[in-house]
């Protein structure tokens, strides 16, 4: 069993080829469970069919991120409200892993409805990070980076809606993928906010999201916003090496909030990868700051308007003994949503108000724009752009839960990508605090080619993705 | 910005909410921050910029004008919380 601990996807299929390698993953996931409570639901174990499965992936075991539709599997995306959601369809992203052969071992524990950076808002408990248990993952896929952190699966599914991929693997030490907007499926992905939300993977090598994202890629007639292009060969575009590519270096991602470690950690990963031929390039993004501004209008306003589907009358949360329609739909929502999802929507709702539209909620849209076009001018003369990925290392559980808005800042650094629908990858380049820190690289839409070529080329020149946690007995066992 | 009793009331009231006594204040205190925070907004130049709601400035498809097989009436059954003959309950909204 140790043999498949924290191996990569290669390995895992070797691996399959003489053992039930899905029941390994499920019993190393049940041992660490009451470490990392990283899982909402445990899959009911592969059938005998499992073993004999095809594709790609075939037999690799992985997990899901709770706010992918698994039909017939409950999904909760963390929340009271759909404690005991059992949809009655797969996402295509769901899908597309299935038709590859791998096996969804379980759900993954996220922030409630992806709102969050740190995971302590979900309904079924925080993650502790397997790297220091008192310490947050990061979220919102905060549960799929910690099972592949902890060596449990070789890849997890997860969603990126402000960072909440990248983030994650950044403080667990993981390798984290966000595709272009429009890349992946949205599918039967429960919505946080539709134009910002994209699917992603989480694994420790930047090869193995290549391989994941080659077979979850691709048109979906069932996602309006999915968008028809060429396919591409992601793990072949990992070999390309990175003789001549611009890394653009923007100051504007050291801010003043970035600590000096963390800054000094990701210079020293870039001055490896200008060693390997690449030209650091310095660039601007002088709208960066307004970021998370923009952010935290759009993305609470598009929340208020999808999560009002959520009525405690066709699926989800019911209140009991209601008197009249609206006391349902009231006492539903408000048993059914935790705190931080409240504000959002309370926030949303104000700026998708009378009288404060136009201030907020257009000015944001058009601020967005900007944002975008610092990117698109800045694309210009580079292929990547890179710097750090957080601020600072992972806090301490509990730390930042009276202050909310010191998490939303500490988004600085993905917000902007996710508001121009860009591809980007963290990876992990050191270590502050004994506690991983994860480097950023952009790419411009569709880029995500030179972002693997990029992001494996680094990674073969060193070991940070390699280095494991030394987990408690019980994850060892 | 200044978010008082009133002001929550009608939020909640718009979004569908119900707030307890015990989160009022903390939810009170919590928006207010957060419009502080994105007042940074307000001292942008976004004269002529037109606001961008999809990341490549694309339009949604339409979906052909097809018949295809969409009555999910049987699964959606099971995962109502309360539904008799084929219709959801709701309390009576008529007198």
């Amino acid at each position: 069993m140790s043999g498949l601990r924290f191996a990569d996807i290669a390995a895992w299929r070797a691996a399959a080829a003489d053992q039930d390698v899905v029941a390994v993953a499920r019993t190393m996931a049940e041992a660490a469970q009451p470490d990392l409570n990283a899982l909402i639901s445990l899959a009911p174990a592969a059938d005998a069919a499992a073993a004999t499965r095809t594709g790609a992936l075939a037999g690799i075991p992985f997990a899901h991120k709770d706010l992918f539709c698994t039909g017939g599997l409950r999904t909760t995306a963390g929340s009271r409200m759909l404690a005991d959601f059992v949809p009655p369809y797969d996402a295509t992203v769901a899908v597309r892993l299935d038709q590859a052969g791998a096996i969804c071992i379980g759900k993954a524990n996220m922030d409630e409805f992806a709102m969050g950076s740190s995971n302590e808002n979900s309904a079924f408990g925080a993650v502790r990070n397997p790297w220091d248990l008192t310490r947050v993952p990061g979220g919102s896929s905060g549960g799929s980076a910690a099972l592949v952190a902890a060596g449990i699966v070789p890849f997890a599914t997860g969603s990126d809606t402000g960072g909440s991929v990248r983030q994650p693997a950044a403080f667990c030490g993981v390798t984290g993928f966000k595709p272009s907007y429009g890349r992946v499926s949205r599918y039967g992905m429960i919505a946080f906010a539709s134009s910002l939300d994209q699917a992603g993977v989480i694994a420790r090598h930047a090869r193995d999201c290549a391989e994941v994202l080659d077979c979850l890629a691709g048109f979906d007639p069932r996602d309006a916003t999915s968008v028809e292009r060429p396919a591409e060969h992601f793990v072949g575009a990992c070999d390309r090496g990175v003789q001549g590519l611009r890394i653009g270096v923007a100051r504007q991602l050291y801010s003043a909030g970035v600590r000096s470690e963390i800054a000094d950690c990701t210079r020293a990963a870039l001055s490896e990868l200008e060693r390997a031929g690449a030209v650091l390039v310095d660039i601007e993004l002088p709208r960066l700051e307004l970021s998370v501004s923009a952010y935290y209008v759009i993305a609470p306003a598009e929340a208020s308007s999808n999560l009002a589907r959520y009525d405690g009358v066709r699926y989800g949360h019911r209140a009991e003994s209601a008197r009249d329609l609206n006391e349902l739909y009231s006492r539903s929502r408000s048993e059914g949503f935790g705190n931080e999802v409240k504000r959002r929507i309370l926030v949303g709702t104000f700026v998708l108000s009378a009288g404060y539209y136009d201030a907020y909620y257009l000015r944001a849209q058009q601020v967005r724009r900007l944002i975008a076009e610092d990117f698109a001018r800045a694309f210009s003369g580079v292929d990547v752009i890179a710097g750090p990925t957080t601020p600072d290392v992972a806090f301490g559980i509990g730390e930042k839960a009276d202050d909310p808005l010191a998490m939303y800042a500490a988004d600085i650094n993905t917000v902007a990508v996710n508001l121009a629908g860009l591809p980007a990858i963290s990876l992990p380049c050191g270590f502050v605090d004994a506690m991983p820190v994860g480097l950023q690289l952009i790419g411009p839409a569709w880029g995500e080619s030179q972002l693997f070529a990029a992001a494996h080329a680094y990674q073969q020149l060193s070991d940070w993705h390699q280095r494991t946690p030394s987990l408690t007995a019980g994850a060892q066992s | 910005m200044h978010i008082d009793n009133a002001g929550l009331d009608r939020l909640a009231r718009l979004a569908r909410l119900g707030l307890d006594d015990g989160e009022r204040e903390r939810l009170m205190a919590g928006i207010e921050s957060v419009l502080d925070m994105v007042s940074a907004l307000r001292n942008v130049d976004v004269n002529a910029v037109l606001p961008m709601a999809h990341p490549h400035d694309a339009q949604l498809r339409l979906r052909a004008d097809a018949v295809d097989d969409c009555d999910r009436q049987a699964a959606l059954e099971q995962i109502a919380p309360q539904m008799q003959s084929g219709l959801y309950l709701v309390p009576k909204v008529i007198e």
